[in-house]
């Protein structure tokens, strides 16, 4: 058998911190209780996507935090007010995210400059747009945040969504398996005809549609938006893909693993909070989360190896 | 296509009446002053394999990057059945096969048919690349082991190749017409090897054509119908296979590589050094030796040379003579920084020599580079160059200059001489003998028999243990192909 169980860790990881949980605190586990704990999973899981769309073409997105930000304050003004100047003003953003994936492989830039640089761009235009927290989500998206399924909470139910679509778009297509060639061998890619500046410009597309989605889903839950409210994305979204057995070279990403990570994340928040401990550890703790899911895989990676 | 069966039937007869399925007229490719290739026209036929031969640097890798639609020509026409332009190498069923390995090793290997194959896309394409793959694997290398859904990071080097080899032959929206073969055999062992060349003559006879670039000449020999020689740009010489002698071929290349062979014979003096080496496997080697690691590909040569090279060298402090050094057979992975110049790549390994206080001497170290460059004969312009800039055999020369740079006395090489022409290796043999001459000790896994009968002492690995030891003349092919296959032959 040579296929890697690299999506077996984190969801051992998910597991075992959810039974923690549980055991911390017996009431969670009820459909309210859920909802409650992985409720702001949804949009850090779609922000965790849009960032694995950019780490699988071997880049790294460091303005996914201020780019959700200014989605979210897009989102709770202008798509309420000026519905088609906002859809407009989203449209445009995946637009530029493109084109930058686009410049940053045409010229041969380094994302990690290019896209810090941008996120100073991203952080300044939401000040401008909400220079204090306010706005209001269109009543669609809180509707459907907010809305709850049987048997299931919404949390779930998205997630469980986000991960299969975007594994059937990232595993399974055929336009997939090329962005991920991208990753793994941009040159032979290249080689064999294809026009990777179009295919890095798609790859970046796709995160700025997924960081859109993300803005607008946090928007949906917290009623109001503010130009800082998402900057600790960027973090845990390159953490969340890296829990869920991406690498950052390589082209090796898993959408699925990339959701269960972002999940993880938001757990190990909730579980701290059971603890009592002060927010300000929980930072610190999710660290110690990522570093500990990255030991237990390269202890895996070395038996492997061995064996 | 029964039609260009019956047209083939004689193979060495003249070039078949069927359409070309590419033609080139009078191309010439200039890179600013560089004169890549100098005016070349050929055809290939349907049902021919055509074989070709030429030194590094002789324009051989512009000529495929022409010929698969990866550059275009300055001067002249391509035309691939008739069709010119982008994409016209493609519709024409034109694949490549890449010297260097060239996968995406995140994807699985049906998942790799995706890259060369534009139009596989759609519900189930999956399930049709997987179908593919597998037949393609079947047919080509009977016997394998490779799933489709393998992930190609995980196979090994040789099972890398062939993945990527069947790929280029699998049936696609377009089916392949000519395949064009740069150093296939490179990773493979004398049996797979085989099976490669007995698939290239049925594909040729359905009415296929390839081209096989090759440095192992009698592989070129045996399967090309017809061989076209190239040098400084031009072709020099064009026959039918039968009308070259191996020796015929070395002469118009342009190198007298196989007069070095019977030169560098070791001496008797060799034996008498003091021992340096003993490795737990049973690899023993005297001080100024020139020691063979051979057997089939993948019988634990390359491992056991890791151990010992490890072992030497793994410490916190660089030193400034270290006890060993490497010679990468695997450039891309093992040798090149590839985003540094030719110098910088020559001197990694005197760093700490050439520190004053923690800094560089940038002086010293563009003065030890300019010396290993007319030492070794480094074809480039200058050594700030970018490392990639330079032709695959001119990058290995690099990484020997890095090694024999030090003071080291053992030099470990794993399999240094893949891709590389006949005059560099004549001229890194000699230099291997030389510095053996002034004490140091080499331990040389080659997949090369060739070479191998240059060592003065050769370990025979089958099945990760050493299964002969062979020392003078003692070391023929035969005897090495005897250890290597001999437990095969016993079974019933």
């Amino acid at each position: 058998m040579r296929r890697d169980p690299r999506i077996l860790l984190p969801v051992l990881s998910l597991a075992l911190l959810l039974a923690a949980v549980f055991w911390v605190q017996p009431r969670a586990m009820s459909y309210f209780g859920i909802n409650l704990l992985f409720n702001l999973a949804v949009p850090i899981a779609l922000a965790t996507i849009a960032q694995m769309f950019i780490i699988m073409v071997e880049d790294v997105d460091l303005s996914t935090g201020t780019f959700v930000s200014f989605v979210a304050c897009v989102t709770a003004t202008f798509l309420v007010e000026t519905p088609l100047l906002g859809s407009a003003i989203l449209v445009g953003a995946i637009l530029v995210y493109a084109a930058l994936g686009a410049l940053i492989h045409a010229r041969q830039l380094p994302a990690i400059v290019v896209t810090l640089g941008m996120s100073f761009v991203w952080g300044g235009l939401a000040v401008l747009i909400l220079p204090a927290p306010g706005g209001a989500p269109p009543d669609w998206i809180r509707w459907l945040m907010t809305s709850k399924p049987p048997l299931v909470p919404m949390a779930i139910v998205a997630s469980v969504l986000i991960a299969a679509v975007t594994h059937l778009l990232v595993m399974r297509s055929a336009f997939g398996t090329l962005l991920r060639g991208v990753g793994g061998n941009a040159r032979s890619v290249a080689r064999a005809g294809w026009n990777v500046t179009w295919l890095k410009a798609a790859a970046y597309g796709l995160a700025g549609l997924f960081g859109v989605l993300a803005g607008m889903s946090l928007v949906g839950l917290t009623t109001s938006a503010d130009a800082n409210i998402a900057l600790r994305y960027t973090l845990l979204a390159i953490a969340g893909v890296i829990l869920g057995g991406g690498e950052f070279t390589g082209g090796r990403v898993s959408p699925v693993g990339a959701v269960i990570g972002a999940l993880t994340l938001t757990l190990a928040g909730s579980f701290l909070s059971f603890l009592k401990l002060s927010p300000d550890w929980q930072i610190g703790a999710q660290g110690a989360i990522l570093i500990l899911v990255l030991a237990a895989r390269l202890i895996l990676r070395r038996g492997r190896a061995a064996a | 296509m029964g039609e260009a069966v019956s047209a083939q039937s004689g193979v060495a007869g003249p070039p078949p009446a069927a359409a070309a399925l590419v033609e080139l007229a009078a191309v010439r490719k200039h890179f600013g002053a560089v004169r890549a290739l100098d005016g070349v026209s050929l055809a290939i036929r349907p049902g021919e394999c055509l074989g070709l031969v030429g030194h590094n640097g002789a324009g051989k890798s512009t000529l495929v990057s022409l010929l698969n639609g990866g550059l275009e020509p300055t001067e002249g026409t391509i035309r691939f059945a008739g069709l010119e332009g982008p994409g016209a190498a493609r519709r024409a069923g034109v694949r490549t096969v890449f010297q260097e390995l060239s996968l995406c090793p995140n994807l699985t290997v049906a998942e790799n048919l995706r890259i060369p194959d534009h139009d596989l896309a759609g519900p189930g394409w999956r399930r049709r690349a997987r179908a593919a793959v597998r037949e393609s694997l079947a047919q080509v290398f009977p016997g394998h082991r490779i799933d489709p859904d393998d992930t190609v990071a995980d196979l090994t080097l040789a099972e890398r190749q062939m993945a990527e080899i069947a790929i280029g032959f699998a049936s696609g929206t377009i089916p392949a017409r000519l395949v064009i073969l740069d150093e296939p055999t490179s990773s493979l062992d004398a049996a797979i090897a085989e099976q490669l060349l007995a698939h290239i003559r049925r594909f040729c006879a359905r009415g296929g054509a390839v081209i096989f670039i090759s440095h192992l000449l009698g592989e070129v020999l045996s399967v090309a119908s017809r061989i076209v020689v190239m040098r400084d740009g031009l072709i020099t010489d064009e026959r039918p296979a039968g009308a070259f002698t191996r020796q015929g071929l070395v002469a118009a290349m342009g190198h007298v590589g196989s007069v070095a062979v019977a030169a560098v014979r070791p001496g008797p003096q060799a034996a008498s050094g003091e021992v340096t080496v003993e490795t737990p496997e049973g690899i023993r080697a005297r001080r100024g030796e020139v020691v063979g690691l051979a057997g089939l590909a993948g019988h634990g040569q390359a491992e056991a040379l890791k151990r010992l090279y490890l072992g030497r060298v793994s410490g916190w402090q660089a030193s400034r003579t270290p006890a060993a050094v490497f010679v990468a057979g695997d450039r891309v992975r093992d040798g090149l920084m590839p985003l540094w110049s030719v110098r910088r790549n020559l001197t990694l390994s005197r760093l700490v020599a050439l520190a004053r206080a923690g800094l560089v001497d940038r002086a010293a170290e563009r003065s030890l580079a300019e010396d290993w460059r007319s030492r070794i004969g480094i074809r480039t312009a200058d050594t700030a160059d970018p490392i990639l800039s330079l032709s695959g055999g001119n990058q290995q020369k690099v990484l020997f200059a890095r090694a024999l740079a030090t003071d080291a006395p053992l030099v470990v090489m794993d399999d240094p001489m893949r891709g590389v022409d006949v005059g560099t290796k004549a001229e890194v043999h000699a230099m291997i003998r030389a510095e053996a001459g002034r004490g140091r000790t080499f331990l040389w896994y080659s997949t090369e028999t060739e070479e191998t009968c240059l060592c003065d002492r050769v370990f025979v690995f089958r099945n990760g243990r050493i299964s002969a030891e062979l020392t003078g003349a003692e070391i023929t092919e035969e005897r090495i192909l005897e250890a290597s296959f001999e437990m095969k032959e016993v079974r019933p």
